[in-house]
């Protein structure tokens, strides 16, 4: 990477951390969820796969796999805006970060998820909106959509314990 | 479902009173989902469904200490209560999930299968209520717990709601 301009290095380094934070989670894999970054924006997107389906009469995504797909774009949004703050910073903490050692997750304290329409099979995407980053605590608000950004499948709000609060 | 035995019933429920041994329960094979991440079914009648999801490297939410993803919990209380629904004295073809909120009490332990015990406690003639526990050994000492709403889709117009 040391032949590129710094700014590209930057953008570079983001995106491999991004890219290894959402690896080293098993459940994520399994989900098949992956992430896209614009700045400090992540969107969320999981593919359809046989295996996410909860009613195979419709067929509809099973509500769990929507529920944690949520509660994934939620976490690792805070986790990322964590990880941008130790990247920020350099020396030490942004040496962690290029090493692939993050900081601890942030620990879900509780969710509530709306249901408005049926998962159908096709890609889901999923944006959160930090709309309080306190010290210990973090609110977040997240969205669920497929084929109408406007036509949301599912909505989640929810509280997090945040690591080193 | 009637108001009188509700309370009781449902304190015996939380509390895991005179619970027969689960059993080993049989893999929900109807809902591929739940069947991918080895969810079995030990019991579901009159309204209350006892769940369980075993402990899978593939489920892990924080590759730290190895706790199990908090979504793990959420599709297993979100089946546990759908099934307590399906398994109330009604006539249904199927229900879907309108909201559910989970608190999460404290990490699931590594290497233990959780288990999720639910209850619908109340029926209209579109809604149905439940809510739930997840729990290692003993609902007493829970690790989440869930109260949601479903939509019921009755095979037939009913005239009463119980």
């Amino acid at each position: 990477m040391s032949e590129l301009p710094s700014h590209a290095r930057a953008e570079a380094e983001r995106d491999e951390a991004l890219a290894r934070l959402a690896e080293t989670v098993a459940y994520v894999r399994l989900l098949g969820v992956r992430f896209d970054r614009m700045g400090d924006e992540l969107t969320a997107r999981m593919p359809f796969a046989p295996h996410l389906v909860g009613n195979p009469f419709l067929p509809a995504i099973h509500g769990g796999v929507t529920g944690s797909f949520l509660e994934i774009a939620g976490l690792m949004q805070l986790a990322w805006s964590v990880v941008l703050g130790d990247l920020e910073r350099g020396g030490a903490a942004a040496e962690a970060v290029a090493r692939g050692e993050f900081a601890p997750m942030p620990k879900t304290i509780d969710i509530t998820i709306d249901y408005l329409r049926p998962g159908r099979p096709r890609e889901s995407f999923a944006r959160a909106r930090i709309q309080k980053a306190g010290r210990r605590v973090a609110h977040v608000h997240v969205e669920a959509w497929q084929d109408e950004r406007a036509r949301p499948i599912a909505m989640m709000r929810g509280n997090f314990l945040m690591p080193r609060g | 479902m009637t108001g009188e035995d509700e309370d009781g019933r449902l304190g015996a429920v939380m509390r895991g009173a005179g619970t027969p041994d689960p059993g080993e329960g049989t893999l929900m094979e109807g809902l591929p989902f739940s069947r991918d991440i080895g969810m079995r079914l030990h019991s579901a009648g009159d309204g209350v469904a006892l769940l369980s999801v075993p402990y899978d490297a593939r489920l892990v939410g924080d590759p730290q200490t190895g706790v199990m993803h908090g979504g793990v919990i959420t599709a297993l209380l979100d089946t546990a209560c759908g099934s307590a629904v399906m398994a109330a004295p009604a006539k249904l073809r199927s229900t879907a999930t309108l909201d559910l909120r989970i608190d999460y009490m404290r990490p699931a332990q590594p290497g233990k299968r959780v288990m999720a015990r639910a209850e619908c406690y109340r029926m209209t003639r579109t809604i149905g209520f439940a809510r739930a526990v997840a729990y290692h050994d003993t609902p007493e000492d829970p690790i989440a717990s869930a109260a949601g709403t479903f939509i019921l889709d009755r095979v037939a117009r009913e005239t009463g709601d119980e």
